[in-house]
């Protein structure tokens, strides 16, 4: 305390000083040599690609890390696939660095602020079988009318029914649901002491089917309509069946998600799109399960589509690779081969086909395809999306036009 | 720190440094301390700098913060989660709703638990005191990640304490789903379902007043359960560290005037801890507003976003929503809070004038200690000369 004070000032400014020629050593690199630039914007040389990927499991690392091996070994570039332990964190620190990853798993939410700050290289009008994709998915990972990245699969969400359960109490094929008010009787019918009829998480990524169903839903033709008509009565209706019994949330049985509730037989049906086959195979080999659509609500059907893209960096030194592996990645033999080891489904039309008669059970997930919606993509979407689950969460005893209302006015304040 | 400011050993520095043989010593002194002080350069106080630029910036998020691209917004970042009326500031009402109920049950629940526990431990008649004070300190060295997956499976709705509570006939609740707050409930139970309008219809930080009262949600209660039963070893070893530097002299003389054990503890053995007591306040305090990896591991904000805390959604805002800025300035104001709140509870701990006094009488070799003296010369406040100083090491003795 009584130090000098000529001294402290010595010492800070030496600190300083170290500290600013650290600081330069870190900003210079990543900006003093441009990659070279050719015809189509990308840039090209004869660095390795990395690949960064968040992986669900073995299943998925080792099907991405054989793709990309035999891509190597064919065009003779050198790529190395890693396996994220937090995604978004990685690709972050990967920018801010100005050494990303040069291809990326990268989720919708997060699209449109790696494209704000010029984190991404848009290359999908550069993609050979880009109008293979389905449009719905373009659209997904099209921002500002640019079509940034290449879906690498995708997945919707259908009614699984356990077939034990549903044959139990007497119900056959010709009664599963098509209409809200058949889900309503089955999910009756199906509710007894220890088992709900339906369950699904406490979030807009399973709620938001029924929203579209009615009509509603967050954003749909670019305009947020979170407190439509159609999305309260989408919320009226789970509210309604939530609070007669008949509908869970699956934490509220105990289960973390749709999946685990089914596979306890803690609910006779769930919503949970196509990821459930992997787990239920792993988790409940012996528990027998059917898929249905989901059924028709006042404005048709409806559901929700969950995607990913294979993102490629702005500061790649190499993206001309990249792209070439982007292709070859997305192709039907490639997207079959993955949809075999670990589940989604394949993000281009002409894989279809294939798929369907490789996969004739779990058709109805594809089915869902031609309907379905996507949570909203805008820059802070997933900050609305998390405020609204999390009032969601007490929707049994929440007040849906409320609820739907704070989700509006806060889609409004971030709306292009 | 202290010990090398304290005055004794500034003032002979001063008078000899200009001429003799101590003239090399402080080259000597900033040589050995260079590395350290570089490594916390390097990695302290430069990364803190630059965030606090960021702060200040609106650095996207895309390669160095300070390229040319990036320009100063003022105190925009800050606006924006405090007075901006969007989503970014109710985010921060309500962080800071529930780590400052976070840190109203902690800190005094655990400094208390501590005490209790030290003054059990310390005690010469316990068979076995090794044993004790291992197994309350163990939880304090086990990773915190280890025992938030713990917790989970403890507090999941057919975990063991559910199931002990069903024994008792209670149904508990479904602890880290539920996102109702505990004073809320209580209210509830009382048939006070909604808030008078003075409540509901005005607020702080774009959470109302009424909802600031909710009390911690009981996926809340279960993270400050666990906050007590993981740090309150580490405490426990502060306060027996401080018990046994209290000597038994002043001690056996109040039970010579009458004293019964209740009121030796209170008014003879917790004075003498003032200076632990502080130390422990301050860690408590300055641990429990940063809590961060119970949140991260456990529940990433919710249910409703009733875990969410300050120090979370910094991390959430920089590295997820790419509001760099915003997270920057959640941290710094973060970091005001708890200085402020540092301050504050040094006053409120500070040497009043009369009790200081009263202890004179103890005989004078008393003054020979060493370790709280350390302590005392950081957190004594006005013992400010070399005259004062052996009256301030008396007192805390």
């Amino acid at each position: 305390m009584t130090r000098p004070s000529s001294r402290k000032l010595v010492g800070a400014g030496a600190l300083l000083v170290a500290g600013a020629l650290a600081l330069t050593a870190c900003g210079g690199s990543g900006f003093d040599e441009p990659a070279e630039e050719e015809a189509g914007g990308l840039t090209s040389s004869d660095d390795a690609l990395s690949v960064l990927i968040g992986s669900s499991g073995d299943a998925e690392t080792d099907a991405v890390t054989d793709a990309v091996a035999a891509w190597s070994e064919e065009s003779g570039v050198t790529a190395e696939v890693q396996v994220a332990s937090d995604l978004p964190q990685q690709l972050s620190q990967g920018f801010a660095a100005g050494t990303p990853a040069d291809l990326f798993y990268l989720a919708p939410e997060a699209i449109a602020g790696y494209a704000d700050n010029g984190s991404l290289q848009p290359y999908g009008d550069l993609l050979a079988n880009k109008d293979d994709f389905y449009p719905s998915l373009v659209e997904n990972f099209t921002v500002d009318g640019t079509f940034y990245c290449a879906p690498k699969d995708f997945s919707t969400l259908g009614l699984v029914i356990n077939t034990q359960l549903w044959a139990d109490a007497g119900l056959t094929d010709a009664d599963i649901p098509t209409t809200w008010d058949e889900l309503a009787t089955v999910a009756k019918t199906l509710t007894t002491d220890d088992q709900v009829g339906l369950s699904f998480g406490a979030e807009y990524q399973r709620v938001g089917a029924f929203m579209a169903q009615a009509g509603g839903g967050l954003v749909v033709d670019g305009e947020p309509v979170a407190d439509s008509e159609g999305s309260v009565e989408g919320l009226d209706y789970v509210q309604t069946h939530l609070k007669d019994g008949t509908f869970a949330y699956s934490s509220d049985l105990g289960a973390g998600w749709g999946g685990e509730a089914l596979g306890k037989e803690l609910a006779a049906m769930v919503v949970e799109g196509n990821w459930i086959t992997g787990a239920m195979s792993a988790d409940f080999p012996d528990v027998e399960y059917t898929v249905a659509q989901l059924p028709a609500g006042p404005a048709g059907q409806g559901t929700l589509q969950f995607t990913n893209c294979w993102g490629m960096a702005a500061d790649s030194p190499n993206q001309e690779a990249a792209l070439d592996l982007v292709e070859y990645l997305t192709s039907t033999e490639q997207q079959l081969a993955f949809s075999e080891a670990f589940g989604p489904m394949p993000s281009i039309q002409s894989a279809a086909a294939d798929w369907m008669s490789a996969n004739p059970d779990l058709g109805a997930f594809l089915d869902g395809a031609a309907y379905a919606q996507f949570p909203p993509n805008w820059a802070g979407a997933a900050d609305v999306i998390t405020d609204l689950n999390a009032q969601l969460e007490s929707l049994e005893t929440g007040n849906p036009q409320e609820i739907l209302e704070t989700a509006q006015s806060n889609l409004e304040a971030i709306a292009e | 720190m202290s010990v090398l400011a304290s005055p004794r050993d500034a003032m002979p520095r001063r008078a000899g440094s200009p001429r003799g043989i101590r003239h090399g010593e402080a080259l000597a002194g900033w040589l050995f301390t260079l590395p350290v002080l570089l490594i916390l350069g390097v990695f302290l106080l430069v990364p803190v700098l630059m965030a606090l630029w960021v702060s200040f910036s609106d650095w996207s998020g895309r390669g160095s913060p300070l390229s040319s691209g990036v320009g100063f917004v003022g105190l925009d970042n800050y606006a924006a989660v405090t007075t901006g009326g969007g989503l970014a500031e109710r985010d921060f009402g309500i962080a800071m709703r529930n780590n400052a109920w976070y840190v109203l049950l902690v800190v005094p629940l655990q400094t208390g638990l501590a005490l209790f526990l030290a003054v059990l431990v310390n005690r010469a008649v316990l068979r076995g005191r090794g044993v004790f004070r291992t197994a309350f300190y163990f939880p304090s060295v086990t990773s915190s990640v280890a025992i938030t997956v713990l917790w989970l499976f403890l507090f999941s709705t057919s975990g063991v304490v559910n199931a002990i509570l069903a024994r008792v006939g209670i149904a508990g609740p479904n602890w880290f789903n539920d996102p109702s707050g505990v004073l809320h409930n209580l209210l509830g139970a009382l048939g006070v379902r909604s808030g008078p309008e003075a409540l509901t219809q005005h607020g702080f930080l774009g959470v109302s007043w009424w909802d600031w009262l909710a009390g911690p949600s009981v996926a809340m209660s279960a993270f400050v359960v666990m906050a007590i039963f993981t740090t309150s070893g580490t405490f426990m070893l502060l306060f027996i560290a401080g018990l046994q530097n209290i000597g038994p002299d002043i001690d056996e003389a109040a039970m010579m005037d009458g004293a019964n054990a209740w009121q030796r503890f209170w008014r003879i053995t917790l004075p003498q801890l003032r200076p632990t007591l502080f130390t422990v306040l301050t860690l408590g305090l300055i641990g429990c507003w940063q809590v961060f990896d119970q949140i991260y591991t456990g529940t990433q904000g919710g249910p409703g976003k009733t875990t969410l805390t300050p120090a979370y959604l910094s991390y959430r805002s920089a590295f997820l929503s790419q509001d760099w800025g915003q997270g920057a300035a959640i941290a710094f104001i973060l970091f005001v809070i708890i200085v402020l709140l540092t301050i504050l509870q040094r006053w409120i701990l500070r040497e009043r004038p009369d009790v200081r006094r009263r202890p004179r009488r103890g005989p004078r070799k008393l003054t020979g200690g060493n370790g709280p003296g350390v302590v005392e010369a950081g957190a004594g406040g006005p013992a400010g000369g070399p005259a004062s100083e052996p009256s301030a090491k008396e007192d805390a003795r």
